[in-house]
């Protein structure tokens, strides 16, 4: 509903809106100029900015001294796996209730969704009971299977509200010009699902990059990811913020740099297509 | 399209989706259940076997409990009116032709993307910290003594912590709905002499109702389950004072190893989710009908 200002009103809505996005912004601000700083100067009081002395040795000692790379590792393995094998169970369920619907999808959909509403606190104990008897504790493979499960309601109703939007009137169309099921999926299906895919995967790997209940309680050290590792950082009374701060900003800049990419698509699929 | 071999073959594509999400949902719970109504302590493998209601009178008896209960409510209310109200203030705000709006929304949207363990340490050392931390800077500054954050108000620092995180959330989804409002609507209105709180009242926030509904009932699934907020600053300290449930049930299950009373704490945890959704369901649900 943007109007018209008066320029004047028009200049103070602009410093206020801009004041207001960089407060938000400010704590990631600080922390990625705290990362480059020297350990005193990250700490001195008063803080220091202009003065501060600067330097990249964060990073390069946070990625040669600890094991941030194989963390680093754990963390793509575990994000990108989850949401691919997701992504195959999901499809061809998603595309069936959109294409195909029955009396009862709109139920099992609501259904698939209520699973969500399980506190993952009531499903802890069983499972890591479950996992130590299959050898699941702290390894990738577990995660993977975790992560995929509690995201896969999502990954459906993302992918069904995507592929709903696809006309079946093109089909028939296809149909008529004599294309067969195959030319149908290649040229017609495929082209048209693919950007809500690939919203649905982006999101998805956001959402399973960040995850830290099942990260901090299925792992201990092999197949900890970013988030359990952070989370872990020994209380560092300020010996460590700069290291701290360069290994947090490693943590979370693909995701920025991801979400940034998918952030028109976010609202949709965050509200389960409830908000366009 | 709904021949029946077509109808066939749907169904075998849902099949795989039910199938594991029933596994996971059910098999545990049943599990959890079962371990709620027995005598299970990993410290003391010896003594097994049904305690009846032991465990749950536990909960209900220990003050820890309520105070957890309290705590968890407190969270998810917290949280929401901080979001929901500043939210809508800042989608206003953003809504207006500003310059850079492109620019001004990557930034907004940024701390939604910060992993929750990542959140809670930047607030916790960069900001907290009663020694090293910039809010102690700005105290000092004023000649005040710096405030001690997570001693003193510890669930009052996590609460503004989740609140920084979602705050995004919920001014990007209440933007979204602020775009598709007619900018005609609000122009007869002004026309006919509606003063600016007079035009929000009645056709600004009747139409973001829904978008509102959406984002109260999407974070209360999330704010329930908050966890590693808390795991990486307070430990649901000083005492007890920052313990929400699902921490409340960690603490039994990883520190106290007790896995009866933490099963019966996860059995609670389902029930007062039950509650919640219950409550929203039957106070927003209208909102969504179209």
């Amino acid at each position: 509903m943007a109007r018209a200002l008066s320029p004047r009103r028009k200049l103070i809505t602009t410093l206020a809106a801009w004041s207001v996005a960089l407060i938000i912004f400010f704590p990631v601000l600080w922390m990625i100029l705290t990362s480059f700083k020297t350990e005193a100067s990250a700490v001195a009081m008063p803080p220091q900015f202009l003065s501060a002395s600067w330097t990249l040795e964060n990073y390069a000692d946070v990625w040669a001294r600890s094991d941030y790379p194989r963390f680093f590792l754990n963390s793509v393995v575990i994000a990108v796996g989850s949401t691919l094998l997701g992504l195959v169970i999901a499809i061809p369920s998603a595309w069936a209730m959109a294409f195909v619907p029955g009396r009862k999808t709109k139920d099992l959909l609501m259904w698939m969704l209520s699973t969500k509403m399980m506190p993952a606190v009531a499903v802890m104990i069983p499972l890591y009971l479950i996992f130590q008897r299959l050898g699941l504790i702290d390894t990738k493979l577990g995660l993977v299977l975790v992560l995929m499960l509690m995201n896969l309601p999502i990954i459906i109703w993302m992918l069904y509200t995507y592929f709903k939007e696809i006309p079946g009137e093109i089909l028939e169309a296809a149909r008529m010009d004599g294309a067969g099921l195959w030319n149908e999926i290649v040229y017609v299906l495929t082209p048209m699902a693919l950007p809500g895919i690939a919203s649905t995967m982006l999101l998805n790997i956001i959402l399973a990059w960040n995850e830290a209940f099942w990260t901090i309680v299925l792992t201990t050290t092999k197949a900890a990811p970013l988030s359990a590792f952070i989370a872990s950082f020994s209380a560092p009374q300020g010996l460590f913020y700069a290291k701290l701060s360069a290994a947090s900003a490693m943590a979370i800049l693909p995701i920025l740099i991801l979400g940034w990419f998918s952030q028109k698509q976010l609202v949709r699929g965050l509200t389960f297509g409830a908000v366009k | 399209m709904s021949t029946h071999s077509s109808r066939l073959a749907a169904r075998m594509m849902v099949a795989p989706s039910v199938v594991l999400l029933l596994i996971w949902m059910i098999v545990p719970l049943a599990m959890t259940l079962y371990y709620s109504f027995r005598f299970y302590r990993l410290l003391s493998p010896d003594r097994t076997g049904w305690t009846g209601f032991t465990n749950y009178v536990w909960f209900f008896n220990s003050p820890d409990f309520w105070l957890a209960l309290f705590n968890t409510l407190a969270l998810v209310g917290g949280v929401l009116i901080i979001t929901v109200v500043l939210g809508i203030l800042i989608a206003l705000l953003i809504d207006q032709p500003v310059k850079g709006q492109g620019f001004l929304r990557i930034l907004v949207i940024a701390p939604f993307f910060v992993m929750p363990p990542v959140a809670a340490s930047i607030w916790e050392n960069l900001f907290m910290h009663p020694q090293n931390g910039l809010f102690a800077a700005v105290a000092q500054g004023f000649g005040a003594q710096p405030i001690l954050f997570l001693e003193q108000y510890p669930m009052w620092s996590v609460i503004g912590i989740v609140s920084w995180e979602w705050l995004p959330f919920a001014t990007l989804i209440l933007l979204t709905a602020l775009q598709s409002l007619s900018s005609e609507q609000i122009e007869a209105a002004e026309m006919d002499g509606a003063s600016a709180f007079a035009r929000f009242r009645y056709i600004v926030l009747p139409h973001m109702t829904r978008a509102i509904t959406v984002v109260i009932l999407i974070q209360t699934i999330f704010l329930l389950g908050i966890f590693g907020e808390i795991f990486t600053t307070t430990q649901g300290g000083p005492g007890s004072a920052s313990t929400t449930l699902p921490y409340m049930i960690f603490k039994q299950a990883i520190a106290a190893k007790d896995i009866g009373r933490a099963a019966a704490g996860g059995i609670i945890a389902v029930i007062l989710a039950n509650i919640v959704a219950y409550f929203l369901m039957r106070g927003l649900g209208r909102n969504l009908d179209n």
